[in-house]
């Protein structure tokens, strides 16, 4: 982002850069950047708080009035990501014959649908749609219970895109169970890895295919880096 | 360590450009300015194709789009937020109101996403598809950027 701003002036256009990581700013020095210590994904610091959103805008426009550069100032309030899982309640979907996981998924599936509906929008779908999650969880059991990575028939060949999709799935859905404003940065995902059948699939399986050797982009970006 | 704080480590030790000059430009007042977003978030329209992994390519945004996708590859950032409200990544519908208050000048027509995941050297997004991109919010006339993280 910080490279771009340069690339921006250069060709004429003032910039002025929301910078999420304030080593990074300090090194590349663009023109005008305003540091927010939000959680990252959140540039604009608080999603459903107009005010303050337009507070972060006024400081970092305020920046173009200062006539050298670069300028780097920093937003007084920090935000910090929580380590607590979001509240919230997955409907029970009572197949016997389905894995917890699956059971899970299929669950959860109105309220993906609903959060759908009125968003108007999912990011699901790099390589399967909300119809493939619970057959996708499946996939990823049979790593997790020894089957060879290269073996199972994981759509796309991509444990990224894979897991990326019902990580998404599931955390669209967390946005239309829990109750009360957003949730804080981090809530949703501590829900989907800590308290979900998924999530805890998604991690089995990425140990699964470390413990197999396969190449460490394959199963580390499954997850977040500190899981 | 929590995972903002180990990203924010890490990013510390990331190779950085090194820019031996600094462009500089003053813009218009910013009451008679257009003003256009740049996001590393990925977004891209539904139904269009996404980004792949480490990208170099960039995306135009039409003003009047909200249905927009989180295209980003990496895992280590919250998605919850754009899922509740994309202006906490895509802050349109503020720049709309600041436009019906007469704080900017007007809404650029179109906007710009990139991935922000790009190769260490960004030498594509710098000297090629950045410019590119560059150039076709100068041809929109768009005389601020305000560039959005993820």
């Amino acid at each position: 982002m910080c490279v771009l701003a340069h690339v921006f002036e250069a060709a004429g256009i003032a910039t002025v850069a929301l910078a999420s990581m304030l080593p990074v700013a300090e090194k590349v020095a663009p023109p005008r950047a305003l540091h927010g210590e939000f959680p990252l994904g959140r540039p604009l610091g608080r999603p459903g708080d107009p005010e303050f959103q337009h507070d972060v805008l006024a400081r970092a426009f305020a920046l173009l009035d200062r006539t050298d550069g670069p300028v780097l100032e920093s937003h007084p309030e920090v935000i910090e990501e929580t380590t607590d899982a979001v509240s919230c309640r997955i409907p029970a979907a009572y197949d016997a014959d389905a894995s917890p996981a699956v059971e899970e998924s299929r669950g959860i599936r109105n309220a993906y649908d609903r959060i759908r509906e009125r968003r108007g929008v999912t990011s699901v779908g790099r390589v399967i749609d909300a119809d493939g999650v619970p057959a996708a969880l499946e996939v990823l059991e049979e790593i997790a219970a020894g089957a060879g990575y290269k073996e199972v028939d994981l759509p796309g060949k991509n444990t990224i895109a894979v897991t990326h999709d019902i990580r998404t799935y599931y955390e669209e859905a967390a946005v239309e169970l829990a109750e009360g404003p957003p949730a804080d940065g981090r809530a949703v995902e501590a829900w989907f890895f800590e308290r979900t059948e998924a999530g805890r699939t998604v991690l089995a399986a990425r140990e699964a295919m470390r413990e197999q050797g396969a190449p460490f982009p394959f199963w580390f970006y499954m997850a977040p880096g500190h899981r | 360590m929590s995972g903002d704080a180990d990203m924010r480590a890490y990013s510390a030790t990331l190779p950085a450009p090194v820019f031996a000059q600094l462009a500089f430009v003053t813009p218009v007042p910013l009451p008679e300015a257009t003003v256009a977003i740049v996001t590393s978030a990925a977004l891209h329209r539904a139904g269009e194709d996404g980004f792949g992994q480490a990208d170099t390519g960039y995306k135009m945004i039409p003003r009047a789009a909200r249905d927009l996708v989180l295209g980003h590859w990496s895992p280590n950032f919250d998605r919850a937020g754009f899922t509740a409200d994309l202006n906490v990544v895509y802050p349109i519908d503020r720049l709309e109101e600041l436009a019906a208050q007469r704080k900017i000048g007007a809404v650029a027509e179109r906007h710009v996403s990139f991935a922000g995941n790009q190769p260490d050297d960004v030498a594509t997004i710098r000297h090629d598809t950045g410019p590119a991109a560059a150039a076709e919010l100068r041809s929109d006339g768009v005389d601020v950027v305000l560039l959005t993280p993820v």
